[in-house]
């Protein structure tokens, strides 16, 4: 088991620049989460570290050595592709047994760690069968089979669970992390899905447009988003953005919205010019005596809290409240917001302001 | 009775069925002549109103094979009793068996330069199908277009000008020109084909193979080969199809050594008279190879022709 380094990686196809100088570290036996919509460079990134595709610049390393421009093959990594890629004319055991065979492993040997494997993943009895009538999350535990009979330095995951249905993923997404916390292994794990991101990640690196946006812990991505980007990505409803204009010295603890003061974590930096106040939705409070005023133009019923949309003099807010309260579009009411969890963001650059909440969780790529 | 829009009606099956086997006939008439004519006697050969029920004899099977010297009917009766039944045959018709005639070589030419350029057009396909499909490859459209485009004109137009380079070449009359020739003009084709199938073939099985620890040499040949064998199969019946028949270079650039069978069955007709037996039993045992060959692969054949049609 290995840690990554990944130091000033960029790529280009040609004219096409698809990662831009990125740098962050993988820990030995983290289970981490590239994340960021399609296109936005986590698979090139992925595919660099395998060795399938070779960086314009920058270097990688693995366990301390630099495999940069190494082939695949020497880098000692498993990577499970989305569409599982298993050998179609060979049954599952040769398939689990294949990267053992290139390392000539004696037959017995090979034979023992196959049927080690395939006792982990519970798939002992279907190892005589080819690997064209496997269902689904059959062929996902035969991939991941072939991934660990080799005990390699890192795995490296490309959307495994995209081809699933939605009901076994779920499954499948448990099974795979406790199969992560069993062995220990390094894994890198490439989703556009936030929600699996969050579940499954000790670490999430996001990245939009090649960049890496932001580096950390689940919770501070979700609390303490670097970007506006990232807080507009994570979380479901997003982030409610109000823009306002304002001129804000270090050491703020407040901001006026349209007459109304809020209370924000003291900055740590000025700002002045076009910026934008983030919240929440399940950090804006519904209370008529506040100042702050909105019309509710829409409800969505989800169970057990209920998204409300509200038209604020300086744009809409979704909130969630707890689906008990009877409240119709139509009503006004003030808004009250968590003053602990707000952030702040230029306009123009996106990027955060740092403040007192975020100082800890803020990293840029 | 249950009505089903996609099932046809057992009459419908029948009229099916029906129209098949009559076209299969049609089509099959004449090869059925030609070896039905393989085992009659000349003089039934030409029969008019012709014979469809004869005699069966293997004379035009053993003059294909052998040459013949006729001699006189006293010379015949002093002669040892014939020993073997193709001897017998021949005496028969007042001639000896002077030796074998040279069917058996051309043949053997036929074999040699049909399979030697197919296995080499298969080879160069292979790579260069991969290649093209695989790499980035400066100006990859444009060459494909360029490879293409040698096939837009009938190869026997280019004739003269082979025909010269073969001369000061010293190929004129070999095996190896014959077998350079045919791939030549074969490549085009199983380059576009090979592609197509190699280019249906995920990209990611090879990614597979490279990461589990596999050179990507050894990646083509255990996975991506494996998984085109369909391609290269129903491919290499094109091929060997058309090298086999090929008639109008044969006779323009061989002769004798490396002279193929097309170019040998019309002059058994002028050996000792109009001999149409012989020439269809040249031409039944002509056949069978490539028949062989395309039954041994017709299951890939099957599923190449219909490849791709139906998403995996």
């Amino acid at each position: 088991m290995a840690q990554i380094r990944i130091r000033n990686v960029r790529k280009d196809f040609g004219a096409f620049n698809a990662v831009k100088s990125s740098t962050f570290t993988i820990e030995d036996g983290e289970f981490f989460m590239l994340l960021g919509p399609s296109g936005c460079g986590k698979t090139t990134t992925l595919r660099m570290m395998a060795g399938l595709e070779l960086p314009t610049s920058g270097e990688i390393f693995i366990d301390g050595e630099e495999v940069g421009q190494k082939p695949a093959s020497q880098r000692d990594i498993a990577f499970v592709f989305q569409m599982f890629a298993l050998y179609p004319h060979m049954n599952v055991g040769r398939n689990i047994a294949y990267p053992l065979h290139s390392q000539g492993m004696p037959r017995a040997e090979v034979r023992r760690r196959v049927d080690e494997v395939a006792r982990i993943l519970g798939i002992s009895d279907i190892l005589d069968r080819p690997v064209g009538g496997l269902s689904g999350g059959d062929r996902q535990r035969v991939a991941l089979g072939r991934a660990i009979v080799r005990d390699p330095k890192a795995f490296l995951m490309d959307e495994p669970l995209g081809a699933l249905d939605a009901e076994f993923r779920e499954h499948m997404s448990l099974e795979l992390r406790a199969l992560h916390d069993r062995m220990g292994a390094t894994t890198v794990y490439v989703t556009h899905d936030q929600l699996e991101a969050m579940q499954m990640g000790d670490k999430i690196v996001v990245m939009n447009h090649g960049v890496v946006e932001q580096f950390g812990v689940p919770q501070d991505i979700y609390d303490w988003p670097a970007t506006r980007f990232v807080a507009q990505f994570i979380g479901s409803p997003p982030m409610n953005f109000l823009g306002f204009h304002g001129m804000l010295g270090k050491g703020t603890t407040s901001v006026t919205l349209d007459g109304a003061q809020f209370e924000v974590p003291a900055l740590q930096e000025g700002a002045h010019g076009d910026l934008i106040f983030g919240v929440r939705p399940e950090h804006v409070h519904l209370d008529d005596a506040a100042p702050y005023r909105g019309r509710v133009i829409a409800t969505e019923y989800l169970g057990t809290t209920q998204i409300v949309t509200l038209d604020t003099p300086l744009g809409p807010v979704k909130t969630r409240v707890a689906s008990h309260r009877a409240i119709r579009a139509g009503d006004t009411t003030g808004l009250r917001f968590d003053a602990r969890t707000i952030t702040l963001f230029s306009a123009e650059t996106g990027r955060a302001l740092q403040s007192h909440g975020n100082a800890g969780g803020l990293r840029h790529g | 009775m249950s009505f089903s829009v996609t099932d046809p009606t057992p009459r419908t099956k029948w009229f099916a069925g029906l129209a098949v086997a009559l076209y299969a006939l049609i089509t099959l008439m004449p090869l059925l002549w030609i070896i039905a004519t393989g085992f009659k006697s000349p003089a039934d050969s030409i029969a008019y109103p012709p014979k469809m029920v004869f005699q069966p004899t293997l004379e035009g099977y053993v003059n294909l094979f052998t040459t013949r010297t006729r001699i006189k009917e006293a010379d015949l009766a002093n002669l040892p009793p014939a020993d073997t039944w193709y001897d017998r045959i021949v005496r028969e018709q007042g001639q000896i068996i002077a030796g074998p005639s040279r069917y058996g070589e051309r043949f053997m030419n036929s074999v040699i330069i049909g399979f030697g350029s197919t296995a080499l057009c298969m080879i160069l396909g292979t790579a260069a199908a991969y290649a093209f499909s695989r790499f980035r490859v400066p100006l990859k459209d444009d060459l494909l277009f360029f490879i293409l485009s040698t096939r837009m004109m009938p190869p026997i137009a280019v004739a003269i000008p082979i025909f010269l380079m073969f001369r000061n070449l010293g190929l004129n009359d070999t095996h190896i020109g014959m077998i350079l020739l045919y791939t030549a003009v074969n490549l085009s084709l199983s380059v576009w084909l090979l592609k197509g199938f190699i280019d249906e073939i995920p990209v990611e099985y090879e990614e597979a193979a490279l990461i589990d620890g596999y050179t990507r040499f050894q990646a083509f040949c255990k996975v991506v080969l494996p998984q085109a064998a369909t391609g290269i199969a129903s491919t290499a019946i094109f091929c060997l199809i058309f090298a086999w028949n090929e008639y109008a270079f044969a006779v323009l650039l061989t002769s004798g050594t490396a002279q193929t069978a097309p170019p040998f069955i019309p002059t058994i007709i002028g050996v000792g008279g109009k001999d149409w037996p012989a020439v269809a039993a040249g031409a039944t045992i002509f056949l069978v190879p490539v028949m062989v060959f395309t039954i041994l692969l017709r299951k890939h054949l099957l599923r190449g022709i219909t490849f791709g049609a139906v998403r995996k």
